[in-house]
């Protein structure tokens, strides 16, 4: 089982070369992709940890926003100076892209997951898979849409900074930014308001917070809410980094947001962020040992991390009363 | 819900009757097919459905019966597939091997396939003992993407390109005949000692755990026996394809066979059965919506989900497929709200 | 809710059921009188835009035709049968198969990628039904029997052209990277090491589509500052490598495969494109008149988008069907693919075409179009390696 390449070339295998500012410049992708990870992993665990579900669509509202935030720029065009926006009309599109999300979140809620509320998981599984099937194919399929993918619009103005030999963008300084702030924002809340209360008491047992008085369909359609809107800001992020939007973008992200959700204990905020820049930063230096490696070595970070602590990193083990 | 008039029906008939049926079916689909009324089209997909019926009967086995939460199972099938395909391709050339030792040569191939994935099941039997529920998902989800991994850095097996010219052994005799014989052997396995213990185990470990029975050692039996099925699986859909590649067992084929399995009705062999031939043939006869075909695809099983969550056939189970005195068994798994109380 | 289910059940046997019978034997009586081609393409799935760009190609010649076809002194009826192959090989075989035995198809062309191809390749070949492939590079394909053919070049082909343009404009030195996941990439790439005279500094790799970070990889070779980095992608990936290469700080050369012969990798490679040179079969913008006829028609049909080379592979394939058709010594499928074997000197767009009837590859010559500031492609040279 060997991969043997002709005498004349050789393969780098970055062992070479290891300088402070390649792994300060490696370190920077690793956050730029973790913050990715991380923003999505966030409404993951949320949906998760409220309403005890595994939405495996999540990945396509993330495409939803950005092919989303795509169509509403170009409504915008007419404010654009040599293809940039002014910052309000930024704000603008990404108010927009981010609400239309979220409600296209609660809509799908609304329709699909609620009447499977009391049925057990797979089957939630088996109709969020259907609902990803239904997001991807039906903008594919209209027309004006299709399989194409499009560039994405320049939102923000790329100054390029050096710090100690490593370039970072301010895009990118944006999105880590961001995605820390959107973190604290959503433990805040979660923490210390009233709706974050009826939260967490929702996440402990449905049945006795509908008993408080809680409503718990309308604290549900507010998590979905939130967690379409958050897919929205990460999809907008990646795409700023990696300008290309086209239908099938949000699978393969899902599926590695999905991963660092567990990998930091699902249930948790903290530790989605946690997982997702694990993943992030972990992918990046592994592709810089060998490339192929890189794809496979999130899922082996995991099972490692499952096995030695079966909750996750931040997971708690509950303890099951008989 | 009535039950089977058995006493009523003949003995031999009641005995050798699916037998005889499976027999009469086969009969009729070969002379349908030198008639030319059923044209290789049809064929193709009905082999597809078979393979299909054994990946979704496998599965059922794990998520039905034993209440395990496994969403890589396409990992073992291109296990088998690989291992089928590496024996009769590079093993023993195909081409080259005489005809009388075709068959044996094919047979060997998927054992050695069903081995190798039964020896991979049992190592992801090992950690889903400290996991539960949506962990042991993830792994195996991680399992399914980590095969797929490794065998694309395989060159001699041709790597992320696939591998061709593998001979096109598999027809509809073979199919029918593990269809069958998996089906019975299920059947055998799930009302025998070893089906009671999967079962106390889906419905409640800790009290089965309790009662003496030895979870640990059912658990890896039945991923072990479900990753031999789904092995052999495999190295027929190799030698229906005549080429595979990594790609096409990763998640996605994954979760095709946990659409048929639930859409079908888990904890019933019947159900994945149905599910199984009734989704395989769903794409190709929606053919006719072009661009919308796979939006009315979802849109179908979103609709099934929400308004039939047990399945089409709900676990119940056809009569030869049951035991008579089995009827204990013939709960749907789903919506028993005895005490109000939502299942897990 | 029993009802529910009832009904549910009920409508699916009876839409199944139709559909069954509608796609049934029904059409077997048309075969003798009207002509039909196959056009297996994937309509959804990750390569859902080439199968796009190459529908749209094939409408062009289905314009041309007018629906009718002379064959000698006799007017046939001529339709196409177009099916959604959905990128995956086991559907390819399903497509085919239906096509073949269904539909009754005297040819069929497509699809595009080289995998499926190969999965369907046989299938084509047992049923002895000619199959022509718009843009599966990969040589095995037309090993499979003397039923398939192609369309375009073969990767070895298109990377001696690219590495015969690099030791023509003096470039030394060359960096790659390359997705070991895809046999169009590996092929090229092998292609091109083999003939290339420089010498190849590093080689950088990565797994699949998905993928869309490439800057680590992308870093490792700036750090090489080699004269040309060669980059044998798909069309789908090209576009951010181009513009990560450039900001990863290499700034020589950019050679890639002729997969970027799609208008929207320079959409999304941004000002980074220019001067990104590729291999071609086909230029949009070409004064020979056979390609300005194309892209006119094109245009017409479809006057949002500009053709690229799965468009215009596909029209040639088709196009050599139904000249095939038209010189055909009986008209059925061993007819047909004798003709195809004997074709010499067809004019195509992309100039004039010889098909070779030992290994069932045209005899083209490539051409290097390179992309300036704006994003259009403008030619550049002629290279017979």
């Amino acid at each position: 089982m060997s991969f043997c390449p002709p005498a004349h070339l050789f393969i780098f295998t970055g062992m070479e070369a290891i300088a402070l500012a390649t792994i300060l410049q490696y370190l920077v992708y690793g956050l730029q992709l973790g913050s990715v990870y991380a923003l999505l992993a966030l409404g993951y665990t949320m949906v998760y940890g409220i309403v005890g579900m595994i939405n495996t669509a999540h990945g396509d509202f993330l495409m939803i926003g950005a092919l989303g935030t795509y169509f509403i720029a170009k409504l915008f065009d007419s404010m654009s100076i040599d293809g940039t926006y002014p910052m309000l009309a930024v704000g603008c599109i990404i108010l927009i892209a981010t609400v239309m999300t979220g409600g296209i979140a609660v809509g799908v809620e609304a329709i699909a997951y609620r009447p499977l509320r009391n049925k057990p998981r797979m089957i939630a599984l088996i109709t969020a898979v259907g609902v990803s099937m239904f997001l991807t194919n039906f903008p594919r399929a209209l027309p004006f849409i299709g399989p194409n993918p499009r560039p994405f619009p320049t939102l923000f103005t790329p100054k390029t900074f050096n710090v100690l030999g490593a370039s970072i963008t301010s895009t990118q300084i944006i999105m880590i930014v961001l995605a820390a702030v959107t973190m604290l924002a959503l433990d805040r809340l979660v923490a210390k308001t009233k709706i974050g209360a009826q939260m967490r008491a929702v996440s402990m047992d449905k049945d006795a917070a509908s008993l408080m008085g809680i409503n718990i369909d309308k604290v549900i359609s507010i998590t979905f809410f939130i967690g379409g809107a958050l897919a929205a800001v990460s999809g907008i992020c990646y795409a700023s980094v990696y300008p290309q939007v086209e239908v099938y973008m949000g699978s393969w992200l899902g599926n590695m947001s999905f991963v660092s959700a567990v990998l930091g204990g699902i249930g948790d905020i903290r530790g989605a962020m946690l997982g997702g820049f694990i993943l992030g930063i972990a992918q990046i230096f592994a592709t810089a040992i060998n490339s192929t490696f890189g794809y496979a070595v999130g899922f082996i970070i995991l099972i490692v991390i499952l096995l030695v602590k079966p909750a996750g990193i931040m997971g708690k083990v509950t303890i099951e009363k008989v | 819900m009535k039950t089977t008039n058995a006493k009523t029906m003949h003995p031999l008939l009641r005995k050798f009757g699916p037998l005889l049926g499976c027999i009469v079916f086969y009969v009729v689909i070969m002379l349908l097919r030198k008639a030319d009324i059923i044209n290789g089209y049809y064929m193709q997909v009905m082999l597809f459905a078979g393979v299909n019926v054994l990946m979704t009967a496998s599965l059922n086995l794990v998520n039905g019966f034993t209440g395990q939460f496994c969403i890589g199972h396409a990992g073992f099938m291109s296990l088998g597939a690989y291992g089928a395909a590496v024996i009769t391709t590079m093993v023993f050339k195909s081409n080259s091997i005489p005809e009388a030792a075709q068959i044996p040569v094919f047979l060997l191939g998927l054992l050695c396939g069903g081995i190798v994935a039964a020896i991979v099941g049992a190592l992801i039997g090992i950690p889903s003992l400290k996991l539960k529920g949506d962990y042991l998902a993830i792994v195996t989800l991680a399992f399914g993407e980590i095969v797929r991994a490794l065998l694309r850095l395989i060159q001699p097996i041709g790597g992320a390109r696939g591998m061709i010219g593998i001979p096109n052994y598999a027809n509809f005799f073979w199919i029918m005949l593990f269809v069958v014989l998996t089906l019975w052997l299920l059947r055998n396995l799930i009302y025998s000692s070893y089906g009671r213990a999967f079962i106390a185990i889906r419905d409640n470990e800790i009290a089965a755990d309790a009662m003496g029975i030895n979870t640990t050692k059912y658990k890896i039996m039945s991923f072990c026996i479900a990753a031999f099925i789904a092995g052999v699986a495999g190295g027929l859909y190799a030698h229906v394809l005549s080429f595979i590649q990594p790609d096409s067992f990763g998640f996605v084929k994954s979760a095709d066979y946990l659409v048929y399995l639930y859409a079908g009705g888990s904890g019933s062999l019947t159900g994945s059965v149905v599910g199984a031939v009734l989704l395989t043939i769903l794409p190709e006869v929606l053919r006719f919506l072009a661009t919308w075909r796979l939006v009315l695809y979802a849109i179908i099983l979103i609709a099934v989900m929400l308004y039939r969550s047990e399945g089409l056939i709900g676990g119940k189970e056809v009569p030869f497929l049951r035991i008579k005195r089995s009827s204990l068994y013939e709960q749907p798994l789903f919506g028993r709200k005895k005490n109000g109380l939502s299942e897990e | 809710m029993k009802k529910i289910l009832r009904i549910l059940c009920l409508a699916l046997c009876v839409i199944m059921a139709v559909s069954v019978c509608a796609c049934g034997p029904s059409e077997k009586k048309g075969s003798v009188e009207t002509i039909k081609i196959g056009l297996a393409f994937p309509m959804s799935g990750m390569a859902a835009m080439a199968g796009k760009y190459s529908t749209h190609g094939a409408d062009v010649l289905k314009e041309e035709l007018g629906g009718k076809i002379t064959v000698g002194d006799k007017e046939y009826p001529i339709e196409f049968v177009v099916m959604d192959t959905e990128g995956s090989e086991e559907k390819t075989a399903n497509v085919y198969q239906k096509l073949i035995e269904e539909e009754k198809v005297i040819a069929i062309a497509g699809p595009d990628s080289s995998k499926c191809m190969l999965a369907a390749a046989p299938i084509a070949q047992n049923a002895k039904c000619p199959a022509i492939t718009s843009f599966g590079t990969n040589t095995a394909v037309t090993e499979v029997g003397d039923y398939i053919f192609r369309a375009c070049f073969i990767d070895p082909f298109q990377g001696a052209v690219a590495a015969a343009y690099c030791d023509g404009q003096g470039h030394k030195t060359a960096c790659i990277m390359f997705n070991n996941a895809d046999a169009y990439s590996v092929g090229l790439k092998d292609a091109f090491v083999e003939n290339y005279n420089g010498e190849v500094l590093a080689i950088e790799e990565y797994s699949g589509s998905d993928v869309k970070d490439y800057n680590v990889q992308l870093t490792k070779l700036a750090a090489q500052n080699p004269d040309v980095l060669l980059l044998p992608n798909l069309n789908v990936e090209l576009g951010l490598q181009i513009q990560q290469a450039r900001t990863a700080g290499l700034n020589c050369q950019i050679v890639c495969g002729d997969s970027a012969d799609t208008p929207d990798v320079a959409k999304v490679a941004g000002p980074a494109i220019e001067g990104v040179a590729y291999v071609s079969a086909f230029s949009a913008e070409s004064t020979d008149e056979a390609a300005k006829k194309f892209v006119d028609a094109y245009v017409e049909l479809h006057p949002d988008e500009l053709p690229n080379s799965n468009a215009e592979l596909t029209y040639e394939a088709v196009k050599m069907i139904v000249w095939a058709i038209q010189n055909a010594k009986t008209l059925d499928r061993a007819g047909v693919r004798d003709a195809l074997a004997a074709i010499d000197g067809l004019d195509l767009p992309s100039g004039k075409m010889t098909m070779d009837p030992e290994t069932r590859n045209p005899i083209k010559g490539g051409i290097i179009m390179q992309y300036d500031a704006d994003g259009i492609t403008r030619y550049v040279s002629t290279v017979n390696p």
